[in-house]
């Protein structure tokens, strides 16, 4: 069965990938450096993933463009895994060992990152990773572009109770790790912020739930206590358009119970027709509507590479393009794409990113990021409404979990370590490290 | 005494709107001018405030055009328009009196920025401003935005209103209103037990959320009334919580006998364990976006009818699919059940990626039609018009394969195979083709109910893979080979679902009828309703 199965995927999968494969054989000799992409072009998680193959191989053109990387070219290695977390792994080893590519840049579910963390260790290859995520990780070999919790959830809980004045909380997300991790945090962040325990909801639901109507009914009883109300949504992909219909149908609107969701960005909402959700909120670390000369030059050069007009630009794009920087300000800075040269040129390197500042990265593999909060338009863009003063740090241990409040993770000389406790000074608390 | 406080009260009242009824155009231009200036919400909503203060039904367009994120002010000089997006271009006109004042380019204008407290600030403004409104429907709407959002200040402006009002629905809707402003105001203990009753009386959710709120606050006699009156809308509202279960759980059940009914003959009939069954729903829903794409490029007027259009050219493309599948590989495969599941599971893999590459692998809209939008509300149950367009279409459906299995000479052949194909053949019936036709049936029937899900459900590749195991699950359960199963099997499994699932949480209610299931299968192996036939002998 697998092997009907796989075969008849890679089959399928064969014609997106002879683009990138049929290219890279054909004049793969030593002037060039291999780039590994490891997203998923079939299977449940292409619906995301596809993009972000396309926006690397984007940006690999557009390096090439200007000259390439050390005087060689760019060479993108493409696989499929298909949405298979053990296949994940297997892929990352076929980069690594057959390909030897200089590094990764690929994954989106947090159990597909995790499947593939080992072999990134024992092979000492370079990961980016590009999707916001539940933090309580640091791993030597791996970049974390998109947000930590502290980079995004917290702050969209501070407005909502800031700004909207909201008290009851339900925390709706589908039942896997990140929204589970995510919402226990924030449940503790709450109660440290005088929250009490009868005011929050929390509700999880199965990958790809379509029938809402009883859980949005549970929040508009919720709801009706007397006081503000608000949804912190870590609902996973599929599963939010018919979250956000049968809301819109069942009247909730934004101006009495606010939606903040964590996972839903343009692309998602290309799907949907959004009049109805007007006002409701996400919260992330980039807008497609974000108004910065960086970002129009960005979306137009997009918009050309990929030939359609349509086709939206979302955060984890962001989070490669600025990945992608950084890897090349490394390698230009180390003068060789030797992976531990790059982990230790790394650190520090700044590049801009398409919010109009620089993104850092810091000595705990995460970067520095702005914190956007937009509330969806009828046209499926997100208008600021709010956003950091500053560049937000991304925390991977988080402050707020009694277990993980006193690690640190620091990957310089001479700690060089990915969770450092610092009540008992020394190296490694939880973690897999 | 009360009767001669409301006349004092509605002289005062009289007096007041009178004297503020039109503030002049100049000092409501000025306060528009301070827009621009403005920085942040807290800003932007005293302004708003100072808009409403005024008391000037005027105030309303540039409000209105504010909450929908249409106020805009010009670069150069300030000014301040309400404009329309239109391509590059933003069409102006004035905000008070609404005269077109030409275009601008969208650098040239800022767009003045609005978020939720800023659309409740406008929404309570306008409340209070539109009770005077000559449209009945405008005072109601006004009624129930005060009723939600009481404010002590309006209790005057509501008793004139009140006292004015002759259609017997908005008064009742005012005088809600009033009791829910008394409860905030600092009016005498009587006052407030007598607004307790009022707000009882309409024993909504919004008189929970009223009455809880002002049970925390409130101390005495008053916090003791408000709780028994707490009491007395919950005894209630359990009773309409339990009418809402059994509602959620017919329309789930039909949403599973859509999925499941076109399987009941793939498999229940035929015995054709059919994995692809899945992809034949979601051909069905990427029709009904096909057919939406080209009705709004080329007639928009028609997007209406658009599921309507869908119906019969799903049922075809489904139906074609299910037929190339039978003749160019099941028929093969006849009495292996174990190839046959494999061979649809790379089918299903096949049509997947082939739908992927095609349309691409993000979700595509399909839009609902006016009359699939919103809810009506039936005593405290809130009921969606798609959900129930759904369950009349499924019973349309259940009805209409009823008629074709049972009344016409197809049916009676298909039967005929089924109970025993040697003696059919025998008879005269070419049973190859009767095979053929009856998967075309069942995938036709699958791809009508793609229409219904694309209305409910993504419309992406992965639509069908969310369907099977639920769609097995009901006609497995309802007992293989028979219609009626499948209907009572998937009601059954639906208000179950629905019945569990507030107690037990969405994850854990799917695997305890999952369980469920399973051990009623140990009982009873041929579901609820067992048929003989080739499924059983098989």
């Amino acid at each position: 069965m697998w092997g009907l199965k796989t075969g008849i995927k890679s089959l399928a999968a064969a014609g997106l990938l002879a683009a990138g494969l049929v290219a890279g054989p054909a004049r793969a000799e030593e002037d060039t450096i291999k780039v590994g992409i490891l997203h998923s072009l079939s299977g449940t998680m292409a619906i995301s993933e596809t993009t972000l193959k396309d926006t690397m191989l984007f940006l690999i053109e557009e390096q090439n463009k200007k000259g390439g990387l050390l005087g060689k070219k760019l060479e993108a290695v493409v696989v499929d895994p298909a949405s298979d977390w053990p296949l994940f792994a297997e892929k990352a080893r076929e980069l690594l060992e057959k390909d030897k590519v200089a590094a990764v840049f690929g994954c989106w579910t947090s159990v597909s990152r995790k499947s593939v963390l080992p072999v990134f260790e024992e092979l000492n290859g370079l990961l980016f990773y590009p999707v916001q995520y539940e933090g309580e990780e640091s791993q030597r070999n791996v970049f974390y572009t998109g947000a930590a919790p502290n980079q995004q959830a917290i702050p969209a809980v501070d407005y909502l109770m800031n700004e909207e004045g909201v008290e009851r909380w339900v925390l709706a997300g589908t039942d896997y790790v990140y929204p589970q991790t995510t919402n226990k945090i924030l449940q503790a962040y709450l109660e440290s912020r005088g929250v009490a325990k009868d005011d929050i909801m929390v509700n999880y639901t199965p990958f790809g739930h379509s029938d809402w109507q009883t859980i949005v009914t549970d929040i508009k009883n919720f709801g009706s206590a007397g006081k503000k109300t608000a949804v912190v949504s870590t609902i996973n992909g599929d599963a939010n358009v018919p979250f956000y219909k049968e809301l819109a149908n069942q009247g909730i609107k934004a101006e009495d119970i606010p939606v903040v969701a964590f996972s839903v960005g343009e692309e998602e909402l290309a799907g949907l027709d959004t009049a109805p959700l007007v006002g409701h909120l996400t919260a992330w670390n980039y807008f497609q509507s974000v108004d910065t000369p960086e970002n129009e030059e960005f979306i137009a050069k997009w918009k050309e590479y990929i030939k359609d007009d349509k086709r939206v630009t979302n955060d984890p794009m962001e989070a490669h393009v600025i990945g992608f920087n950084m890897w090349v300000k490394a390698v230009e800075k180390a003068g060789t794409t030797d992976p531990d040269a790059v982990i230790d040129a790394i650190v520090g390197v700044s590049v801009p990113n398409l919010s109009g500042g620089y993104s850092t990265m810091m000595p705990n593999h995460h970067i520095t990021k702005p914190v956007l909060i937009g509330e969806i338009q009828a046209d499926g863009q997100m208008e600021t409404v709010w956003e950091t003063p500053g560049l937000v740090v991304g925390d991977e241990w988080s402050d707020y979990l009694p277990d993980s409040k006193d690690l640190i993770a620091d990957w310089r000389a001479p700690m060089s370590c990915g969770n450092f406790n610092v009540a008992t000074g020394k190296c490694g608390g939880k973690g897999v490290n | 005494m009360t009767v001669l406080r409301r006349l004092l009260l509605l002289m005062l009242a009289g007096l007041v709107l009178a004297t503020t009824a039109r503030a002049d155009e100049a000092a409501l231009r000025e306060i528009l001018a301070r827009f621009p200036a403005a920085k942040g919400f807290p800003a932007i909503e005293a302004i708003v405030r100072d808009l409403g203060a005024t008391g000037d039904p005027a105030v309303e367009r540039p409000l209105l055009a504010l909450s929908e994120g249409d106020l805009y002010f010009r670069k150069t000089d300030s000014a301040v328009f309400i404009g329309r997006e239109s391509g590059q271009a933003v069409s102006l006109s004035d905000p008070l009196t609404g005269e077109a004042a030409g275009e601008a380019a969208k650098a040239e204008v800022t767009k003045i920025k609005v978020n939720n407290g800023l659309r409740r600030a406008v929404r309570e403004v306008l409340g209070s401003l539109t009770l005077g409104s000559e449209d009945s429907a405008a005072r109601l709407a006004a009624a129930q935005t005060l009723y939600r959002t009481p404010d002590a200040g309006a209790i005057e402006a509501l008793d004139a209103a009140i006292a004015k009002e002759k259609v017997a629905g908005v008064r009742a809707a005012l005088e809600q209103a009033r009791a829910s402003a008394v409860l905030v105001s600092d009016l005498p203990e009587p006052d407030k037990l007598a607004a307790i009753e009022v707000i009882k009386a309409a024993g909504s959710r919004d008189a929970l959320s009223l009455l809880t709120a002002f049970a925390a606050r409130a101390e005495g006699p008053t916090k003791d009334a408000a709780l028994s009156a707490i009491e007395s809308i919950n005894a209630s509202l359990a009773l309409w919580a339990a009418a809402q279960n059994v509602w959620y759980g017919i329309s789930l059940g039909s949403v599973l006998l859509l999925a499941a009914i076109g399987l009941a003959i793939t498999f229940g009939v035929m015995g054709v364990i059919n994995m692809a069954h899945g992809e034949m729903v979601m051909l069905g829903a990427y029709t009904t976006f096909v057919v939406q794409s080209v009705i709004r490029a080329n007639a928009p007027w028609l997007f209406d009818w658009s599921l309507a259009i869908a119906l019969p050219l799903a049922f075809l493309v489904a139906g074609a699919v299910g037929l190339a599948i039978e003749r160019g590989i099941i028929r093969f495969l006849y009495g292996r059940p174990l190839e046959t599941l494999l061979a649809t599971w790379g089918v299903s893999l096949i049509l997947q990626q082939a739908v992927r590459t095609i349309f691409g692998p993000t979700n595509r809209e399909v839009g609902n039609p006016s009359w699939m939008s919103g809810a009506f509300q039936l005593g405290e149950l809130s009921i969606t018009w798609n959900r129930l367009w759904i369950l009349c279409f499924a019973m349309a459906v259940f009805a209409a394969l009823l008629f074709v299995m049972n009344r016409t000479p197809w049916g009676l052949q298909m039967r005929a195979v089924t109970a025993n194909r040697r003696m059919a053949a025998s008879m005269g019936i070419r049973t190859p083709w009767i095979d053929a036709l009856t998967f075309a049936l069942g995938s036709g029937i699958a791809g009508v109910a793609g229409v219904a899900l694309s209305q409910i459900d993504n419309v992406s590749p992965n639509l069908g893979q969310g369907y099977i195991i639920d769609s097995f699950m009901v006609v497995v359960f309802g007992g293989v080979g028979n219609l009626w199963g499948t209907l009572v099997g998937a009601m059954t499994l639906g208000v179950l679902n629905k019945f569990l699932e507030p107690y037990a949480g969405a994850v854990l209610g799917k695997i305890l009828v999952l369980v469920l299931i399973i051990l009623f299968i140990q009982k009873r192996p041929r579901g609820l309703f067992a048929l003989k036939g080739r499924a059983v002998e098989a």
